[in-house]
């Protein structure tokens, strides 16, 4: 058995007691990669001799002081579009193929003060555009369950790595459902914070209105140790929220009785998998169990929020990539003729195809005479799609549904159809244009494919989303299951 | 609306990028399912709702207008693509 399927507070107590060193944590981490790897193919960097020479670090300290951080010799590995000084960042981009960051992402100080060990950097689509790791320029990373199957994405590499044990925890990066989505697909907990609780400084911009950090772990208590090491203002992030963090490892009590849940009905009805359907419907029937009561509600504008998230996310993809244009980093182009050519060939070489499409489409909806049709328009949806969340936590103080409405799908079945690609993100798009926090817990399997529960809380109230998905993880099975490799 | 090859090839110049013909079909073809499809919000009475940049509720955020360092020259050339006398260097500008 992998020494990553241990609990992080019984790995702390061997560390602590001497049954355990943080060499064997971090051992344990390259000999996996160095077996399954080849398979999974998660990880793009790997920093193997600096994850060493910290491990020794780390069990000297155990010898010589009591300090420890909240993730003591933890293996980590890190998506690729989260800046680690001097470990190479590249976005899973041609353009950033050398990019080798001078400053630590905000994320990558506090993971350093919990001590936890970074191992390498992961796959992603590129630029966290896309939802199956195919848009990678580098390599495609492969569903642990099923290698003709994708991981989900953006931050499939980071939901993969962890479900293949090939690291303890991860962070991702979620725009549209890019930690939530994979997590489901690989059978992790992967947890999107409410928008301006982790800094994003550092994190390589993609819709600065949407983006968060957050941690994909294989239980939720692991989850609310992450969680609770990244969150906090950060005065390098002018939207970072200056909000008392609360403690989220006591938030998980167990305890459900009374809550009550609303169960959106536009999340089970239409393009939804009658499988997937059961596994959220027994979810439900379990935390009933446990003395929760649940209601249909509805979120009536949720079918308008795939349009509203692809124009408001291109617009300021469009407008954050403006920034890639050969100058003063990334890959120039070869022989340019004058400094225009320098900005169109090196784009034009850099890019993959997703991320044109994106910006075509965000430069367009930008542009004179198209602005108020879809920008403006766009962005007065997104306020209805709020108002909708705002109306039912008026009543109830979580929903759950589905992260996402089918299981994993085939490795090429969708490549060539980038508006179907982007229908599998209907049920977490909404929550990320709201801002609210949301979860992703395992609750089932369809044909060997793990099932996603998505438990989407109110702004700031992490402790009651991880409360209930605590809950109801610990009255399951499904997070316990691993995929064989 | 719907748009054309035309439009496509004035987008991609704004954006700076630089299409083969293949490209300029494909784009075509996918941008014009992409935007009839966001024609869905149409449906929509927006009149009188206030569009949201930002979910939460901030206003200019400012520091202290005080001195810092800033970073050091190496650094800053670091990952430039070519640099010369302490300049990133570029084509000529003007010709």
């Amino acid at each position: 058995m992998s020494l990553f399927h241990s609990r992080l507070k019984d790995i702390h107590n061997q560390l602590v007691n001497k049954q355990l060193k943080v060499s064997d944590l971090v051992n344990e981490s390259y000999e996996r990669i160095q077996k399954v790897d080849s398979k999974v193919k998660a990880f793009l960097t790997l920093d193997e001799e600096n994850a060493r020479t910290y491990a020794d670090k780390l069990d000297e300290l155990l010898d010589n002081s009591s300090e420890r951080g909240l993730l003591f010799g933890l293996p980590a590995g890190i998506k690729d579009n989260i800046v680690t000084e001097g470990l190479k960042t590249t976005c899973a981009s041609q353009f950033l193929t050398n990019f080798d960051p001078i400053y630590d992402a905000s994320v990558m100080k506090k993971l350093k003060s919990a001590q936890s060990i970074t191992i390498g950097k992961l796959n992603m689509d590129e630029f966290a555009m896309g939802g199956s790791n195919e848009n990678s320029s580098f390599q495609t990373t492969h569903n642990p369950w099923n290698t003709e199957y994708v991981p989900g994405g953006s931050s499939g590499g980071s939901a993969a790595a962890v479900a293949a044990d090939e690291v303890y925890f991860a962070l991702g990066s979620d725009t549209g459902g890019s930690i939530r989505q994979p997590a489901a697909y690989c059978g992790v907990v992967g947890l999107k914070p409410t928008y301006g609780l982790v800094s994003r400084f550092g994190l390589v911009a993609f819709a600065s209105s949407l983006d968060q950090i957050g941690p994909i772990t294989k239980n939720v208590e692991d989850n609310a140790y992450v969680l609770q090491s990244i969150a906090g203002y950060d005065v390098m992030d002018s939207t970072s929220a200056n909000v008392e963090i609360p403690d989220y490892i006591s938030a998980l009590s167990g305890d459900v009785k009374g809550l009550k849940i609303g169960v959106p009905k536009e999340y089970l009805c239409e393009g939804i998998d009658p499988k997937v359907k059961d596994s959220i419907m027994s979810a439900l029937k379990v935390l009933e169990g446990l003395g929760a009561e649940w209601e249909e509600v509805s979120l009536p504008h949720t079918e308008y929020a795939v349009a509203t998230y692809y124009l408001l996310a291109s617009s300021e993809a469009s407008s954050n990539l403006a920034r890639f244009d050969g100058v003063r980093y990334g890959v120039r182009t070869e022989n340019p003729d004058n400094l225009l050519d320098v900005y169109l060939k090196s784009r034009s070489e850099g890019f993959g195809d997703e991320v044109k499409r994106r910006i075509m489409l965000g430069t367009y909806s930008l542009s004179s005479g198209y602005y108020d049709a879809y920008y403006l328009k766009a962005q007065k949806v997104r306020t209805l799609i709020k108002q909708d969340f705002d109306k039912v936590f008026e009543k109830y103080d979580v929903v759950i549904g589905p992260t996402a409405p089918t299981t994993a799908f085939k490795l090429g079945s969708q490549i060539d159809d980038p508006l179907t690609m982007y229908l599998n993100d209907i049920c977490t798009i909404p929550v990320s244009l709201a801002g609210i926090p949301a979860i992703s817990v395992p609750c089932g399997f369809v044909d060997g494919l793990p099932v996603g529960l998505q438990i989407i809380g109110k702004a700031f109230d992490e402790s009651t989303v991880l409360r209930v998905a605590h809950a109801y993880e610990q009255s399951t099975e499904y997070h316990q299951n691993r995929p064989q490799l | 609306m719907s748009i054309s090859i035309k439009d496509v090839e004035h987008v991609a110049k704004l954006a700076r990028l630089e299409l083969k013909d293949e490209e300029k079909n494909q784009f075509t073809k996918q941008l014009n399912a992409i935007l009839q499809y966001a024609e869905k919000l149409n449906e929509l009475d927006t009149e009188n709702i206030e569009p949201t940049t930002h979910v939460l509720k901030l206003t200019n955020v400012m520091r202290e207008d005080e001195t810092r360092d800033s970073l050091p020259l190496e650094k800053v050339f670091h990952n430039a693509p070519e640099e010369d006398e302490g300049q990133i260097k570029v084509p000529a500008v003007l010709e």
